[in-house]
């Protein structure tokens, strides 16, 4: 085989790899949205599920979706954000700052039903919450706690060192400084760590199984302490668990493909605003 | 970076100046240094929150799985490959069936996505044109953004059947079905890493080579990749700490039989999969549910191992670069 030959055949099966890759998600894509539009109807979003879930909508799994998100939010994202501030602002090298990001690391490892594993012990059973809202939320927000860290340390990153300086030479204390002028400039980065953080986590299925998801409820949640339906154990429960599966696949499609367009509109506003923010960082 | 007292000093010569008493300054200057401290600790215990929520998940698995060492036994767990806790009489707890078979689809994965991430992550870092790399990037984020729990639907609605035809299967729900699903998870973790190590690798390496007359290929797969290869490694080792703890994706696909095979056209049932399932039906602290934790001590435990690993190979990689 000639050199010419073999740099050809190399380079054409790696181009065939990455088109192989991105034929995966070509397939995933169009095979839940072609058949999930079919189902989509305003009826869809905002009714109950109906005769055994084989009819009606999938209201309540998406305000159940949007309860626990709040709740992540509300959860990770100071402490995510003071953790990163500490991290890049205040640390010094050292074998604590080391020890630190080893965890971190790790964290962002440990598998979700592991984390569900943590959430049944701590806040179900020792905090006596009980299955509920706050108890997922809780547990889906240590598991983003990780990455919310990482996000907000690489945002911190991007504001130059001569913002700090400057104000540190005007007299200002280092709180001071952190306060008005790195903050500000990496909000925007933050955000986008955070948009990204709550499209994981409003996917997670396996950390919510046993601390809140309910496989049906006849009502709405009314508050933090009750149970609640949630987008991705709906179709869990519609694919695997369901007493008439072939019936409800369309359903299953349907959740599936709100599920996907929630993340995938959460993922792309997260690309956006980076996107500008880049922009803005470069003018 | 700690003020220079200097600065300090000249704050409370400014104070003083502008009509306090010196005293009176002095005091402030110390309130605000306090004031300043206790900022700089509350931050670090927020940083050393991390510490503590690792260190609480392992105490808190392993206190529970401690019962179901005294009431079982340590050699039921692992020197038993029946796991069937419901068993009437006397229930078996052997985990070795489930380990083989988080094994078997982590390697059935990886055997699919190392090869595909890491000639995909050489595209886009050696080959793509930047009007290319616009797409294939955001698509790589996309992919890692589907939940488990659809990939696991589309194993069951898509892949499910296509394997049942192309083997002649009754049941395409099997580890085989598992391996292609936990591929595609794991790729986008391959890909990005591998991706980063690869264009990390020094220029010059690269000219260097191509002014010695090697081609484009030859540099590539005797400079690039070699040079890169730790974090190459270290991408497949968290790739393969994401499939071993990959939950949703295999309880939907891989037909959950708790049995000990070295099939991939069988049903199986792993590690992950038997925590979803049991969990919910066990009462609160019975020998049932410490044994629960007893597989989830084992599942943190190995993927803390890999984890770490992947860690050690890249902070050693980072100091060679340095």
């Amino acid at each position: 085989m000639s050199k010419k030959f073999t740099e050809r055949l190399g380079f054409f099966l790696l181009a065939a790899a990455t088109f192989l890759v991105l034929l995966f998600l070509g397939v995933i894509l169009f095979d839940i949205f072609s058949k999930g539009a079919g189902v989509l109807s305003w009826k869809f979003l905002s009714q109950a599920p109906r005769q055994g879930m084989t009819e009606g909508g999938i209201f309540p799994a998406i305000l159940g979706t949007f309860l626990v998100s709040v709740i992540t939010v509300i959860f990770a994202v100071p402490l995510g954000m003071f953790a990163a501030v500490y991290l890049h602002e205040y640390a010094r090298p050292g074998k604590v700052t080391r020890l630190i990001r080893l965890a971190i690391r790790n964290l962002s490892g440990v598998p979700s039903i592991v984390y569900g594993l943590f959430g049944v012990v701590l806040f179900v059973q020792s905090l006596r919450l009980g299955t509920s809202v706050l108890s997922a939320g809780l547990t889906l927000g240590l598991l983003t706690l990780p990455w919310t860290i990482t996000a907000c340390e690489e945002a911190l990153k991007t504001v130059p060192k001569s913002y700090r300086e400057g104000a540190l030479a005007l007299g200002a204390t280092k709180w001071y400084a952190i306060r008005t002028n790195v903050l500000p400039y990496a909000i925007p980065g933050m955000l986008t760590g955070v948009i990204l953080g709550l499209a994981r986590a409003a996917g997670e299925t396996a950390p919510i199984l046993f601390t809140g998801a309910a496989f049906f409820l006849p009502s709405l949640p009314k508050s933090i302490f009750d149970q609640f339906m949630a987008l991705p154990y709906h179709l869990y429960i519609l694919s695997t668990q369901h007493h008439a599966i072939d019936k409800v696949r369309p359903i299953a499609y349907g959740t599936a493909m709100v599920l996907l367009g929630l993340i995938l509109m959460l993922s792309f506003s997260a690309i956006w605003v980076r996107y500008r923010y880049r922009q803005r960082m470069k003018g | 970076m700690e003020r220079p007292i200097a600065m300090q000093l000249e704050d409370t010569l400014m104070e003083a100046v502008r009509g306090k008493s010196k005293a009176k300054a002095f005091q402030d200057t110390r309130k605000k240094r306090l004031k300043e401290r206790m900022i700089e600790k509350f931050f670090l215990l927020n940083g050393l929150l991390a510490i503590f929520i690792l260190g609480g998940i392992f105490t808190l698995l392993f206190l529970k799985a401690f019962p179901a060492f005294r009431e079982i036994g340590f050699w039921q767990f692992f020197g038993g490959a029946v796991w069937n806790p419901n068993a009437y009489g006397t229930p078996q707890y052997g985990i070795l069936s489930l380990i083989v078979s988080t094994l078997m689809v982590t390697l059935g994965a990886l055997a699919i996505a190392v090869p595909l991430g890491v000639a995909c992550a050489a595209y886009i870092s050696e080959a793509a044109s930047p009007k290319a790399k616009e797409i294939l990037k955001p698509g790589i984020e996309i992919l890692a953004a589907i939940p488990s729990v659809v990939v696991g639907f589309l194993g069951i609605v898509l892949v499910n059947p296509l394997l049942a035809r192309i083997f002649g299967i009754s049941n395409g729900l099997n580890a085989l079905n598992g391996s292609i699903l936990l591929a595609i998870m794991s790729l986008p973790t391959i890909i990005s890493l591998s991706e980063d190590a690869l264009r990390a690798v020094p220029r010059s390496y690269k000219e260097a080579s191509l002014a010695l007359g090697a081609n484009r290929w030859q540099t590539l797969a005797r400079v690039s990749v070699p040079s890169a290869l730790s974090g190459i490694i270290a991408s497949i080792m968290l790739g393969m700490g994401r499939a071993i703890g990959e939950t949703m994706t295999v309880l939907m696909a891989t037909g959950n039989a708790p049995a000990l095979t070295f099939n991939f056209l069988e049903a199986i049932q792993t590690m992950t999969a038997t925590i979803a399932i049991e969990l919910g039906e066990v009462p609160y602290n019975t020998p049932h549910y410490y044994a629960l934790f007893v597989i989830g001590l084992v599942l943190f435990v190995m993927t803390f191992l890999v984890n770490l690993v992947s860690d050690l190979i890249l902070q050693k990689y980072q100091e060679v670069e340095r």
